[in-house]
Protein backbone atom coordinates (compact mmCIF):
# COMPACT_ATOMS: atom_id res chain seq x y z
CA UNK A 1 0.00 0.00 0.00
CA UNK A 2 1.14 3.48 -0.79
CA UNK A 3 2.76 5.36 2.07
CA UNK A 4 0.52 8.36 1.62
CA UNK A 5 -2.61 6.43 2.60
CA UNK A 6 -3.09 6.28 6.32
CA UNK A 7 -4.42 3.15 7.98
CA UNK A 8 -6.98 4.17 10.55
CA UNK A 9 -8.94 2.17 13.10
CA UNK A 10 -11.79 2.62 15.56
CA UNK A 11 -9.31 4.16 18.00
CA UNK A 12 -7.74 6.75 15.70
CA UNK A 13 -10.80 7.73 13.63
CA UNK A 14 -11.69 10.67 15.87
CA UNK A 15 -8.22 12.22 15.94
CA UNK A 16 -7.22 11.50 12.32
CA UNK A 17 -10.52 12.13 10.54
CA UNK A 18 -12.93 14.17 12.62
CA UNK A 19 -10.25 16.47 14.05
CA UNK A 20 -8.14 16.66 10.89
CA UNK A 21 -7.25 20.20 9.83
CA UNK A 22 -7.48 19.25 6.15
CA UNK A 23 -10.31 17.38 4.34
CA UNK A 24 -10.24 13.59 4.55
CA UNK A 25 -11.33 10.82 2.20
CA UNK A 26 -11.96 7.58 4.09
CA UNK A 27 -12.02 4.34 2.12
CA UNK A 28 -13.96 1.58 3.90
CA UNK A 29 -12.73 -1.74 2.59
CA UNK A 30 -12.10 -5.38 3.42
CA UNK A 31 -9.75 -8.01 2.03
CA UNK A 32 -12.65 -10.14 0.74
CA UNK A 33 -14.16 -7.35 -1.36
CA UNK A 34 -13.28 -7.52 -5.07
CA UNK A 35 -14.44 -4.05 -6.07
CA UNK A 36 -12.49 -2.60 -3.11
CA UNK A 37 -9.32 -4.16 -4.49
CA UNK A 38 -10.15 -2.90 -7.96
CA UNK A 39 -10.51 0.74 -6.92
CA UNK A 40 -7.37 0.57 -4.75
CA UNK A 41 -5.05 1.87 -7.51
CA UNK A 42 -7.42 4.80 -8.21
CA UNK A 43 -7.38 5.81 -4.54
CA UNK A 44 -3.59 5.57 -4.53
CA UNK A 45 -3.36 7.82 -7.60
CA UNK A 46 -5.67 10.38 -6.03
CA UNK A 47 -3.71 10.27 -2.78
CA UNK A 48 -0.57 11.11 -4.76
CA UNK A 49 -2.27 13.88 -6.70
CA UNK A 50 -3.80 15.64 -3.71
CA UNK A 51 -0.95 15.05 -1.27
CA UNK A 52 -0.84 17.80 1.35
CA UNK A 53 -4.30 19.09 0.42
CA UNK A 54 -6.49 16.09 1.20
CA UNK A 55 -5.75 13.28 3.63
CA UNK A 56 -6.52 9.76 2.38
CA UNK A 57 -7.30 7.06 4.90
CA UNK A 58 -8.29 3.41 4.79
CA UNK A 59 -10.48 1.66 7.34
CA UNK A 60 -10.67 -2.13 7.34
CA UNK A 61 -14.29 -2.92 8.26
CA UNK A 62 -13.39 -6.43 9.39
CA UNK A 63 -11.06 -5.25 12.14
CA UNK A 64 -13.01 -2.10 13.00
CA UNK A 65 -16.75 -2.71 13.37
CA UNK A 66 -17.56 0.48 15.33
CA UNK A 67 -16.68 3.15 12.80
CA UNK A 68 -18.65 1.74 9.83
CA UNK A 69 -21.76 1.21 11.97
CA UNK A 70 -21.46 4.76 13.36
CA UNK A 71 -21.66 6.08 9.80
CA UNK A 72 -24.28 3.53 8.66
CA UNK A 73 -21.85 1.95 6.22
CA UNK A 74 -23.51 -1.30 5.12
CA UNK A 75 -21.77 -1.80 1.80
CA UNK A 76 -18.24 -1.54 0.53
CA UNK A 77 -16.36 0.01 -1.07
CA UNK A 78 -17.76 3.15 0.54
CA UNK A 79 -15.86 6.42 0.41
CA UNK A 80 -16.62 9.05 3.03
CA UNK A 81 -15.68 12.64 2.21
CA UNK A 82 -15.15 14.54 5.44
CA UNK A 83 -14.50 18.26 5.94
CA UNK A 84 -14.24 20.08 9.28
CA UNK A 85 -15.50 17.01 11.11
CA UNK A 86 -18.65 16.45 9.11
CA UNK A 87 -19.47 14.14 6.23
CA UNK A 88 -19.89 16.13 3.02
CA UNK A 89 -20.68 13.16 0.81
CA UNK A 90 -20.48 9.39 0.70
CA UNK A 91 -20.11 7.24 -2.39
CA UNK A 92 -20.70 3.50 -2.51
CA UNK A 93 -19.52 1.16 -5.25
CA UNK A 94 -16.97 1.31 -8.04
CA UNK A 95 -16.76 4.87 -9.24
CA UNK A 96 -14.73 6.47 -12.01
CA UNK A 97 -11.73 8.56 -11.01
CA UNK A 98 -13.16 11.68 -12.67
CA UNK A 99 -16.34 11.47 -10.57
CA UNK A 100 -14.31 11.11 -7.38
CA UNK A 101 -12.25 14.14 -8.38
CA UNK A 102 -15.45 16.17 -8.81
CA UNK A 103 -16.36 15.42 -5.18
CA UNK A 104 -12.82 16.13 -3.95
CA UNK A 105 -13.00 19.55 -5.61
CA UNK A 106 -15.99 20.33 -3.37
CA UNK A 107 -13.82 19.67 -0.32
CA UNK A 108 -11.09 22.11 -1.33
CA UNK B 1 -4.04 4.60 -45.35
CA UNK B 2 -6.29 6.87 -43.31
CA UNK B 3 -4.86 8.54 -40.29
CA UNK B 4 -5.83 6.70 -37.10
CA UNK B 5 -4.68 6.52 -33.49
CA UNK B 6 -5.12 2.76 -33.27
CA UNK B 7 -5.88 -0.28 -35.40
CA UNK B 8 -8.20 -1.57 -32.72
CA UNK B 9 -9.84 -0.18 -29.60
CA UNK B 10 -11.38 -2.60 -27.12
CA UNK B 11 -14.03 -1.04 -24.90
CA UNK B 12 -14.52 -2.81 -21.57
CA UNK B 13 -12.15 -4.61 -19.19
CA UNK B 14 -14.03 -7.70 -18.05
CA UNK B 15 -13.06 -11.24 -19.10
CA UNK B 16 -14.22 -10.61 -22.71
CA UNK B 17 -12.31 -7.34 -23.13
CA UNK B 18 -9.14 -8.65 -21.51
CA UNK B 19 -9.22 -11.82 -23.63
CA UNK B 20 -9.73 -9.81 -26.82
CA UNK B 21 -6.81 -7.66 -25.67
CA UNK B 22 -4.62 -10.68 -25.09
CA UNK B 23 -5.31 -12.01 -28.59
CA UNK B 24 -4.91 -8.60 -30.25
CA UNK B 25 -1.65 -7.89 -28.43
CA UNK B 26 -0.26 -11.28 -29.47
CA UNK B 27 -1.30 -10.47 -33.04
CA UNK B 28 0.86 -7.32 -32.65
CA UNK B 29 -2.01 -5.01 -33.50
CA UNK B 30 -1.78 -1.36 -32.50
CA UNK B 31 -4.39 -1.81 -29.78
CA UNK B 32 -5.62 -0.20 -26.58
CA UNK B 33 -8.19 -1.35 -24.03
CA UNK B 34 -10.24 1.34 -22.36
CA UNK B 35 -12.20 0.66 -19.22
CA UNK B 36 -14.63 2.91 -17.32
CA UNK B 37 -13.25 2.38 -13.81
CA UNK B 38 -10.90 -0.55 -13.34
CA UNK B 39 -10.54 -3.94 -15.05
CA UNK B 40 -12.79 -6.72 -13.84
CA UNK B 41 -16.43 -6.03 -14.53
CA UNK B 42 -19.14 -8.21 -13.05
CA UNK B 43 -16.77 -11.03 -12.03
CA UNK B 44 -15.29 -8.70 -9.38
CA UNK B 45 -18.32 -9.37 -7.23
CA UNK B 46 -18.12 -13.13 -7.66
CA UNK B 47 -16.68 -14.85 -4.66
CA UNK B 48 -16.35 -18.31 -6.09
CA UNK B 49 -16.33 -19.43 -9.72
CA UNK B 50 -16.66 -23.18 -9.99
CA UNK B 51 -17.64 -23.63 -13.62
CA UNK B 52 -14.68 -22.03 -15.37
CA UNK B 53 -12.80 -24.92 -17.01
CA UNK B 54 -9.34 -25.77 -15.75
CA UNK B 55 -9.80 -24.70 -12.14
CA UNK B 56 -11.19 -27.73 -10.24
CA UNK B 57 -10.58 -25.94 -6.94
CA UNK B 58 -12.53 -22.92 -8.18
CA UNK B 59 -11.28 -19.34 -8.11
CA UNK B 60 -12.56 -15.92 -7.14
CA UNK B 61 -13.55 -13.19 -9.56
CA UNK B 62 -10.82 -10.78 -8.39
CA UNK B 63 -8.20 -13.55 -8.73
CA UNK B 64 -9.31 -14.35 -12.26
CA UNK B 65 -9.20 -10.64 -13.13
CA UNK B 66 -5.69 -10.29 -11.75
CA UNK B 67 -4.51 -13.25 -13.82
CA UNK B 68 -6.22 -11.99 -16.99
CA UNK B 69 -4.71 -8.53 -16.59
CA UNK B 70 -1.24 -9.97 -15.95
CA UNK B 71 -1.53 -12.26 -18.98
CA UNK B 72 -2.67 -9.47 -21.32
CA UNK B 73 -0.01 -7.04 -20.04
CA UNK B 74 2.66 -9.68 -20.51
CA UNK B 75 2.04 -9.32 -24.25
CA UNK B 76 2.04 -5.54 -24.08
CA UNK B 77 -1.66 -4.62 -23.94
CA UNK B 78 -2.08 -1.02 -22.77
CA UNK B 79 -5.07 -0.50 -20.44
CA UNK B 80 -6.45 2.99 -19.95
CA UNK B 81 -9.16 4.27 -17.65
CA UNK B 82 -11.75 6.46 -19.31
CA UNK B 83 -15.45 6.38 -20.03
CA UNK B 84 -16.79 6.23 -23.57
CA UNK B 85 -19.59 8.75 -24.15
CA UNK B 86 -20.53 7.99 -27.74
CA UNK B 87 -19.44 6.45 -31.02
CA UNK B 88 -19.39 7.90 -34.52
CA UNK B 89 -19.50 4.93 -36.88
CA UNK B 90 -20.61 6.83 -39.98
CA UNK B 91 -17.26 6.84 -41.78
CA UNK B 92 -14.61 4.23 -42.58
CA UNK B 93 -12.59 5.51 -39.63
CA UNK B 94 -14.50 4.96 -36.42
CA UNK B 95 -14.49 7.68 -33.79
CA UNK B 96 -14.81 7.02 -30.05
CA UNK B 97 -15.70 10.03 -27.91
CA UNK B 98 -14.62 10.25 -24.28
CA UNK B 99 -14.82 13.31 -21.98
CA UNK B 100 -11.19 14.20 -22.80
CA UNK B 101 -10.56 13.14 -26.39
CA UNK B 102 -11.70 11.63 -29.66
CA UNK B 103 -10.03 8.35 -30.55
CA UNK B 104 -9.77 7.40 -34.23
CA UNK B 105 -9.55 3.70 -35.00
CA UNK B 106 -10.05 1.16 -37.78
CA UNK B 107 -11.86 -1.38 -35.64
CA UNK B 108 -13.69 -1.59 -32.31
CA UNK B 109 -14.54 -4.51 -30.06
CA UNK B 110 -17.35 -3.68 -27.65
CA UNK B 111 -17.06 -5.77 -24.49
CA UNK B 112 -18.80 -3.53 -21.99
CA UNK B 113 -20.84 -6.29 -20.38
CA UNK B 114 -24.02 -5.77 -18.45
CA UNK B 115 -25.21 -4.36 -15.13
CA UNK B 116 -27.71 -5.70 -12.63
CA UNK B 117 -31.33 -4.89 -13.29
CA UNK B 118 -33.09 -2.83 -10.65
CA UNK B 119 -36.46 -3.31 -8.92
CA UNK B 120 -37.85 0.15 -9.71
CA UNK B 121 -39.45 0.53 -6.28
CA UNK B 122 -37.44 3.55 -5.17
CA UNK B 123 -34.40 1.58 -4.06
CA UNK B 124 -31.95 4.40 -4.85
CA UNK B 125 -32.66 5.75 -1.36
CA UNK B 126 -31.19 2.62 0.18
CA UNK B 127 -28.12 2.34 -2.03
CA UNK B 128 -25.29 1.48 0.34
CA UNK B 129 -27.80 1.54 3.22
CA UNK B 130 -29.21 -1.95 2.97
CA UNK B 131 -29.61 -2.43 -0.74
CA UNK B 132 -26.97 -4.50 -2.49
CA UNK B 133 -26.08 -6.38 -5.64
CA UNK B 134 -22.93 -7.95 -4.16
CA UNK B 135 -23.12 -10.66 -1.51
CA UNK B 136 -19.33 -11.00 -1.38
CA UNK B 137 -18.90 -7.31 -0.62
CA UNK B 138 -21.77 -6.70 1.71
CA UNK B 139 -22.81 -10.10 3.11
CA UNK B 140 -20.58 -9.82 6.20
CA UNK B 141 -22.43 -6.65 7.28
CA UNK B 142 -25.48 -8.84 7.91
CA UNK B 143 -24.14 -11.23 10.54
CA UNK B 144 -27.09 -12.70 12.45
CA UNK B 145 -29.53 -10.43 10.64
CA UNK B 146 -32.44 -11.13 8.34
CA UNK B 147 -32.03 -10.37 4.67
CA UNK B 148 -34.22 -10.59 1.60
CA UNK B 149 -32.84 -11.84 -1.71
CA UNK B 150 -34.70 -11.42 -4.99
CA UNK B 151 -34.48 -13.64 -8.07
CA UNK B 152 -34.47 -17.29 -9.09
CA UNK B 153 -31.57 -17.67 -11.51
CA UNK B 154 -28.02 -18.92 -10.95
CA UNK B 155 -26.78 -15.68 -9.43
CA UNK B 156 -29.70 -15.28 -7.02
CA UNK B 157 -29.48 -18.86 -5.81
CA UNK B 158 -25.69 -19.09 -5.54
CA UNK B 159 -25.42 -15.76 -3.74
CA UNK B 160 -28.31 -16.58 -1.38
CA UNK B 161 -26.47 -19.72 -0.34
CA UNK B 162 -23.38 -17.57 0.25
CA UNK B 163 -25.41 -15.14 2.38
CA UNK B 164 -26.43 -17.96 4.75
CA UNK B 165 -22.82 -17.99 5.99
CA UNK B 166 -23.60 -14.70 7.72
CA UNK B 167 -27.31 -14.00 7.86
CA UNK B 168 -29.69 -15.46 10.43
CA UNK B 169 -32.19 -16.01 7.68
CA UNK B 170 -32.44 -15.40 3.93
CA UNK B 171 -35.89 -14.87 2.43
CA UNK B 172 -35.60 -15.70 -1.27
CA UNK B 173 -38.32 -13.93 -3.24
CA UNK B 174 -39.04 -15.30 -6.69
CA UNK B 175 -41.78 -14.49 -9.20
CA UNK B 176 -42.35 -18.09 -10.19
CA UNK B 177 -43.12 -21.30 -8.29
CA UNK B 178 -39.78 -22.90 -9.10
CA UNK B 179 -36.17 -21.83 -9.52
CA UNK B 180 -34.52 -21.25 -12.87
CA UNK B 181 -31.01 -21.90 -11.54
CA UNK B 182 -28.81 -24.86 -12.48
CA UNK B 183 -29.97 -28.06 -10.77
CA UNK B 184 -26.91 -28.44 -8.53
CA UNK B 185 -27.50 -24.94 -7.11
CA UNK B 186 -31.22 -25.62 -6.66
CA UNK B 187 -30.46 -28.78 -4.70
CA UNK B 188 -28.10 -26.89 -2.38
CA UNK B 189 -30.53 -24.04 -1.81
CA UNK B 190 -33.55 -26.24 -1.17
CA UNK B 191 -31.54 -28.25 1.35
CA UNK B 192 -30.39 -25.13 3.20
CA UNK B 193 -32.60 -24.56 6.23
CA UNK B 194 -31.58 -20.90 6.55
CA UNK B 195 -33.29 -20.08 3.24
CA UNK B 196 -37.04 -19.52 3.23
CA UNK B 197 -38.59 -19.42 -0.24
CA UNK B 198 -41.33 -16.95 -1.04
CA UNK B 199 -42.71 -18.32 -4.30
CA UNK B 200 -44.87 -16.44 -6.82
CA UNK B 201 -43.85 -13.21 -5.13
CA UNK B 202 -42.34 -9.85 -5.89
CA UNK B 203 -40.87 -7.02 -3.85
CA UNK B 204 -43.21 -4.04 -3.98
CA UNK B 205 -41.57 -1.66 -1.55
CA UNK B 206 -38.64 -0.89 0.73
CA UNK B 207 -38.87 1.02 3.96
CA UNK B 208 -36.62 2.36 6.69
CA UNK B 209 -35.52 5.54 8.40
CA UNK B 210 -31.70 5.75 8.29
CA UNK B 211 -31.26 2.53 6.39
CA UNK B 212 -33.38 -0.36 5.23
CA UNK B 213 -35.61 -1.83 7.93
CA UNK B 214 -38.31 -3.72 6.07
CA UNK B 215 -39.23 -5.12 2.68
CA UNK B 216 -42.75 -5.36 1.34
CA UNK B 217 -43.42 -8.59 -0.55
CA UNK B 218 -46.57 -9.35 -2.52
CA UNK B 219 -47.80 -12.78 -3.47
CA UNK B 220 -48.75 -12.43 -7.13
CA UNK B 221 -51.30 -15.24 -6.99
CA UNK B 222 -53.20 -14.30 -3.83
CA UNK B 223 -52.35 -10.55 -4.00
CA UNK B 224 -51.53 -10.85 -0.32
CA UNK B 225 -48.88 -8.43 0.91
CA UNK B 226 -46.57 -8.99 3.85
CA UNK B 227 -43.87 -6.90 5.45
CA UNK B 228 -40.62 -8.67 6.26
CA UNK B 229 -38.30 -7.11 8.79
CA UNK B 230 -34.90 -7.15 7.10
CA UNK B 231 -31.72 -5.10 7.27
CA UNK B 232 -30.57 -6.03 3.80
CA UNK B 233 -32.10 -6.61 0.39
CA UNK B 234 -30.03 -8.22 -2.35
CA UNK B 235 -31.24 -7.99 -5.92
CA UNK B 236 -30.43 -10.50 -8.64
CA UNK B 237 -33.20 -10.18 -11.20
CA UNK B 238 -31.27 -10.29 -14.42
CA UNK B 239 -29.10 -7.80 -16.22
CA UNK B 240 -29.26 -4.91 -18.64
CA UNK B 241 -26.61 -4.34 -21.32
CA UNK B 242 -24.08 -1.53 -20.88
CA UNK B 243 -24.68 -0.25 -24.38
CA UNK B 244 -26.20 3.18 -23.89
CA UNK B 245 -23.17 4.89 -25.48
CA UNK B 246 -23.81 2.92 -28.68
CA UNK B 247 -27.12 4.71 -29.24
CA UNK B 248 -28.82 3.45 -32.35
CA UNK B 249 -25.62 3.23 -34.39
CA UNK B 250 -25.70 -0.60 -34.15
CA UNK B 251 -28.51 -3.11 -34.43
CA UNK B 252 -29.76 -4.27 -31.03
CA UNK B 253 -32.25 -6.91 -29.89
CA UNK B 254 -35.48 -5.84 -28.13
CA UNK B 255 -33.67 -5.76 -24.76
CA UNK B 256 -30.82 -3.60 -26.03
CA UNK B 257 -28.16 -6.29 -26.44
CA UNK B 258 -25.95 -5.86 -29.53
CA UNK B 259 -26.71 -8.22 -32.40
CA UNK B 260 -23.74 -10.00 -34.04
CA UNK B 261 -23.12 -12.82 -36.48
CA UNK B 262 -21.02 -15.91 -35.76
CA UNK B 263 -17.84 -13.87 -36.36
CA UNK B 264 -18.97 -11.37 -33.71
CA UNK B 265 -19.44 -8.71 -36.39
CA UNK B 266 -22.17 -6.19 -35.58
CA UNK B 267 -24.37 -4.43 -38.13
CA UNK B 268 -21.39 -2.16 -38.92
CA UNK B 269 -18.30 -3.79 -40.52
CA UNK B 270 -15.21 -3.31 -38.37
CA UNK B 271 -17.26 -3.12 -35.17
CA UNK B 272 -17.42 -6.32 -33.16
CA UNK B 273 -19.07 -7.25 -29.86
CA UNK B 274 -18.18 -9.95 -27.31
CA UNK B 275 -19.46 -11.21 -23.98
CA UNK B 276 -22.52 -10.19 -21.97
CA UNK B 277 -23.28 -7.06 -24.02
CA UNK B 278 -23.95 -9.27 -27.01
CA UNK B 279 -27.22 -10.90 -28.00
CA UNK B 280 -26.29 -14.44 -26.86
CA UNK B 281 -28.14 -17.42 -25.38
CA UNK B 282 -25.71 -17.89 -22.48
CA UNK B 283 -23.77 -15.34 -20.43
CA UNK B 284 -20.86 -17.02 -18.69
CA UNK B 285 -17.14 -16.27 -18.36
CA UNK B 286 -16.47 -19.30 -20.59
CA UNK B 287 -18.72 -17.94 -23.35
CA UNK B 288 -17.41 -14.38 -22.96
CA UNK B 289 -13.78 -15.39 -23.49
CA UNK B 290 -14.80 -17.58 -26.46
CA UNK B 291 -16.65 -14.65 -28.05
CA UNK B 292 -13.63 -12.45 -27.42
CA UNK B 293 -11.16 -14.77 -29.13
CA UNK B 294 -13.38 -14.86 -32.21
CA UNK B 295 -13.92 -11.09 -32.13
CA UNK B 296 -10.17 -10.41 -31.94
CA UNK B 297 -9.50 -12.85 -34.77
CA UNK B 298 -12.23 -11.23 -36.90
CA UNK B 299 -10.91 -7.75 -36.11
CA UNK B 300 -7.38 -8.80 -37.08
CA UNK B 301 -8.64 -10.02 -40.47
CA UNK B 302 -10.72 -6.91 -40.99
CA UNK B 303 -7.67 -4.70 -40.35
CA UNK B 304 -5.43 -6.85 -42.57
CA UNK B 305 -7.90 -6.53 -45.45
CA UNK B 306 -8.01 -2.76 -45.01
CA UNK B 307 -4.26 -2.52 -45.22
CA UNK B 308 -3.72 -4.85 -48.17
Amino acid sequence: MANNILDIDDGTFESEVIKSNIPVVVDFWAPWCGPCKAIGPIIEELAGQYQGKVKFAKCNVDDNPLTPSKFAVRAIPTLLFVKDGSVVESITGMTAKSKLEDVIMKLL
Amino acid sequence: MKNVDYDLVIIGGGPAGLTAGLYAARARLNVVLIERVAPGGQVLITDHIENYPGFPEGLSGPDLTEKLVAQAKQFGLPIESEEVESLDLSGPVKIIKTPDREIRTHAIIIATGASPNTLHVGEERFQGKGLSYCATCDGPFYRNKNVVAVGGGDTAVQESIFLTKFAKKVYLVHRRDQLRATKILQERALANDKIEFLWDSAVTGLDGFFGLESVKVKNLKTQEERVIAADGCFIWIGIVPNAGFVGDSLEKDPWGFIVTDAKMTTSVPGVFAAGDVRDTPLRQIATAVGDAAIAAYSAEHYIENLKS
